[in-house]
């Protein structure tokens, strides 16, 4: 697959803000790619360069090998669902799906049948004279969708599409995205703050920080091998305790305070030596606790100190080690799972393949 | 707290009749027979109305105000459309400064205005005509177009503009399909309104006249006949009818773009 | 990057001037260059109709020491802050009552407020005169009641007439502002008042009032500007007793001849109402700031 959009070292400022800061990266043709991060970070400048609402203070954008430099909005081959849909209050639904169309010299037949399958791909056949001020929010999203898409651009942009939708609605229209991308074979490039939605509709992710792109993988990777702590702590939980390096070479012998001594292999190490230390990163559901009995040597001692129940899981904090240290465990409230009271003391162990390491 | 609102009631009820008494009198006294102005009153009659019909200084003042009005009120609307526009979507220095002077006629007395202006006019030994006046109504009623076309202007989303563009859209075609459409209730608000001020505006007409009398500047030299205050009254009871009608229209469209606009953020 | 950064700036303000410019030279030539060649005039003398364009300050003295262009100033300036204080001092409790016990009528209720507003100001303050005239309306209405028996002439052509019909005739330029000021007060603000244990009134003193008093300075400064300089009422409703410093500037425009002492008293009043408005403000500036 060939690359069909290119940020290279792309820079934008705002009066002494830098928005968007040396950012580089690749999009496939057809791939779902999101710019995740938190708010103020970059991803709707970014987004809005690649449309051409705002153009770079250095850098280039290529859309198909093409820059984009100097190029407008209105010529560019790419279409925007706006975050508020940007609806045209005075249109109705068939006016503004088609408002795109004016200028492609179409017969009344062609765009009416056009307008048509653009309805029926969104779901909203039928609906082409309701006005624009009697649709909910899910349908003006929708409508937005068509009136993108009815123009087949090379790449959607979607500017937190479903950031104005209650839970339910986001969670429908999450899986109706993803499948109408997969049918319409466009290339999406999705704008969230939300690390669930990324993860889930998503080919490829890429997470920003302060300007700078810190991490861009596929939604599996981004979770269990961040390369910073602060994508491991954007996406997900983690938890963290510090750790000594014994050794070097291809495996790692690392001591820590909660685990003891155990071994590391460099694939699950990111970021550059400095010294012998090394932050250790766990996942709270690679943690498994066990009842004070139970008898074997591998396992930690800890006692439960504080339990946060969340129906289908439960949040347990635990103390262990010699500094007392706290670790988040979460469980799965399935068949047969024990429950602990606070106080309780357990022993407890982690899947050692799940451990991730940050040079600090 | 409900006793003090019960004074407040009574209060706001009076203060209402006040602001009603003298505006009562005009359809009162110009349907009433007498032709002196007092009570009690003499018997119905529409003699007032019928002799508004031959008065042929009044039917030429009357064209003078109405090409004032619209001339006035059209560049003034084009004006303010500018200085709004200019003002609600771009960020730039000395916006704030030139606004507020463009805004200054809004409360700057108007005899400075209008003596100023004729100064100048005589010093350029320009004759003065009906143009004379639209110059000066024009200044008067722009501030009043820029106050009505930000808030049509502030109403409208920027991302509307974006999303034409971004479906392909030039500036212009963007204008004409997006920015327009929502903005001409606004528009004619403006124009109303503007029309309505004009049609009534006195000191600045009153000075740079010349001889093409307008209507205010014709009513104002009727006040010194008191045998003709009866069909003044009439006269003022028509304006008045007009002016009401003007501005609702002008209400019921500037309140159609802040609805219309505001729909897209309720949810 | 600094020069890149500049060019996105200068674009806004190149677009921004394009639009801008026309209204703004606009106003220049029909404002700014007419208050100039005012100012200019002023210094000048009129002679019938010859202008001497030699500098002097004569006008200015004359304005000044004269006693009855003192008389003129001081009177306006009186008559226009006595009907701006009553002005302010009846729009706003009708300006709280709709903000507070309206509810669902705010609009219908500036509605009824702005209707007789809309009879132009000309034959609103003719109107006054109608009323109180010695064979008009109050009188007639009075007799007609026998509350009086013969008609009451203090009602017109003096001082008082004038405030009254300013303070009728201005009514809505101080109700919008004081009420849109009130508007804007969240309503949870008076609820912690409240819960803190304000009563009632200390709520007034010690949110509402400060919190509208953006709104109380605007209208007040609004009535009072354009008021100094009204024309038709005192001439109207004033008799000579009541005439303004606008109706002097007029005399002296136009039956006078004296279109440079007609300047020098226009640019003076201009002068002592921006003074008065300058010091009013900075006196009140505490409660202007953005909360």
């Amino acid at each position: 697959m060939s690359n069909q959009v290119e940020v290279q070292n792309v820079i934008k400022s705002f009066g002494s803000v830098k928005a968007v800061d040396g950012v580089s990266l690749e999009i496939s043709e057809g791939q779902f790619f999101s710019l995740l991060g938190p708010s103020g970070c970059g991803k709707t400048t970014l987004l809005r360069l690649i449309a051409g609402f705002e153009v770079p203070n250095s850098g280039n954008i290529l859309i198909d090998n093409k820059s984009m430099d100097g190029i407008a909005p209105n010529f560019r081959p790419t279409n925007m669902v706006f975050q508020n849909y940007a609806i045209f209050p005075h249109l109705n639904v068939e006016e503004n799906v088609s408002y795109g169309l004016r200028k492609k010299n179409l017969s009344k037949n062609e765009k009416s049948k056009m307008i048509n399958d653009s309805l029926d791909l969104v779901g909203l056949s039928g609906l082409n004279l309701r006005s624009s001020n009697a649709l909910s929010g899910g349908q003006k999203q929708r409508v937005a969708l068509a009136r993108a898409l009815i123009l087949k651009p090379k790449v959607l942009l979607l500017d937190e599409p479903l950031s104005a939708l209650d839970k339910k609605l986001r969670e429908q229209m999450q899986s109706e995205l993803r499948h109408l991308q997969r049918a319409v074979g466009i290339t999406f490039v999705l704008v969230t703050h939300d690390q669930e939605e990324a993860l889930t509709m998503s080919d490829k992710v890429a997470v920003m920080f302060d300007g700078k792109v810190e991490q861009i993988a596929s939604p599996r990777e981004l979770y269990e091998k961040p390369s910073t702590q602060r994508v491991a702590s954007f996406i997900g939980a983690m938890n963290f305790t510090n750790g000594k390096i014994l050794n070097s070479g291809k495996v790692l012998k690392i001591k820590s305070n909660i685990l003891g001594e155990f071994e590391l292999p460099m694939n699950q190490i990111s970021g550059k030596p400095t010294d012998e230390n090394i932050e250790i990163g766990i996942r709270p559901e690679r943690i498994k606790i066990n009842p004070v009995k139970t008898n074997s040597k591998d396992l930690i001692d800890g006692k439960i100190i504080d339990i946060s129940y969340f129906g289908e899981t439960t949040y347990y904090k635990l103390k262990c080690g010699e500094r007392s240290e706290t670790l988040n465990v979460s469980t799965q409230n399935s068949f047969g799972q024990m429950d602990y009271k606070i106080g309780e003391l357990v022993k407890f162990e982690v899947d050692n393949k799940s451990i991730v390491g940050f040079y600090s | 707290m409900s006793n003090s609102g019960k004074y407040l009631k009574i209060f706001a009820f009076s203060y209402l009749v006040f602001l009603y008494a003298p505006s009562l009198l005009l359809p009162i006294f110009s349907f009433n027979k007498s032709q002196v102005i007092a009570f009690p009153l003499t018997g119905f009659s529409f003699q007032w109305f019928e002799t508004l019909l031959y008065q042929d200084s009044l039917h030429q003042a009357l064209k003078n105000s109405l090409i004032v009005a619209i001339s006035s009120c059209i560049l003034a609307t084009i004006l303010g459309t500018l200085a709004s526009r200019a003002t609600t979507r771009y960020d730039f220095k000395g916006k704030q400064v030139s606004l507020t002077f463009i805004l200054a006629p809004l409360i700057l007395p108007e005899i400075i205005v209008g003596v100023s202006l004729l100064i100048v006019l005589i010093q350029l030994g320009i004759t003065l005509n009906v143009w004379s006046v639209i110059l000066g109504h024009t200044l008067l009623l722009t501030p009043f177009s820029i106050i009505i076309m930000n808030s049509a202007f502030n109403n409208l989303d920027i991302s509307l503009e974006e999303a034409s563009m971004d479906l392909g859209e030039n500036q212009f075609g963007t204008f004409y399909r997006v920015i327009l459409p929502l903005v001409l209730p606004g528009i004619i608000a403006s124009l109303l309104i503007g029309f309505t001020l004009s049609l009534d505006e006195f000191i600045i007409a009153f000075f740079l006249t010349g001889t093409d009398t307008t209507l205010p500047v014709y009513i104002w030299s009727q006040f010194r006949f008191p045998k003709k205050l009866p069909t003044t009254m009439a006269l003022g009871t028509i304006l008045l009818i007009v002016s009401l009608i003007l501005l609702s229209l002008s209400e019921y469209f500037r309140r159609r773009t802040s609805r219309s606009n505001n729909s897209i953020l309720e949810e | 990057m600094g020069g890149t950064l500049n060019f996105s700036i200068k674009t806004e303000t190149i677009k921004g001037w394009r639009l801008l410019s026309v209204p703004f030279i606009f106003s220049l030539l029909l404002l700014a260059a007419p208050l100039t060649m005012m100012f200019l005039l002023s210094f000048w003398t009129q002679d019938y109709l010859t202008l001497d364009k030699t500098f002097t300050l004569n006008n200015y003295i004359e304005a000044a020491t004269q006693p009855v262009y003192r008389l003129l100033f001081t009177r306006s300036l009186l008559i226009s802050l006595t009907a701006t204080f009553f002005t302010v001092a009846l729009a706003f409790p009708m300006a709280y009552f709709i903000s507070f016990h309206c509810g669902e009528r705010k609009a219908l209720w500036l509605f009824l407020i702005t209707i007789p507003f809309w009879t132009s100001y000309l034959i609103r303050m003719f109107l006054w005169k109608v009323i109180l005239g010695y064979n008009g309306v109050l009188n007639s209405f009075l007799l007609w009641l026998e509350m009086i028996t013969e008609p009451v002439t203090f009602l017109l052509y003096n001082a008082n007439a004038v405030v009254l019909a300013l303070t009728h005739g201005w009514a809505p330029f101080a109700i919008l502002p004081i009420f849109v000021s009130l508007e804007k007060i969240d309503r949870s603000l008076l609820e912690a008042s409240k819960d803190l244990g304000d009563s009632p009134i200390d709520q007034f003193f010690r949110i509402i009032l400060p919190l509208s008093a953006p709104g109380v300075i605007g209208a007040a400064l609004i009535i009072f500007i354009p008021t100094v300089g009204d024309y038709i009422t005192p001439k109207l409703v004033g008799g000579t007793d009541g005439l303004m410093i606008a109706n002097m500037i007029q005399v002296q425009f136009s039956k006078a001849n004296n279109a440079p002492l007609a300047a020098a008293l226009s640019m003076s009043s201009l002068m002592i109402v921006s003074f008065i408005s300058i010091v009013f403000v900075l006196f009140n500036k505490k409660y202007l700031r953005r909360y």
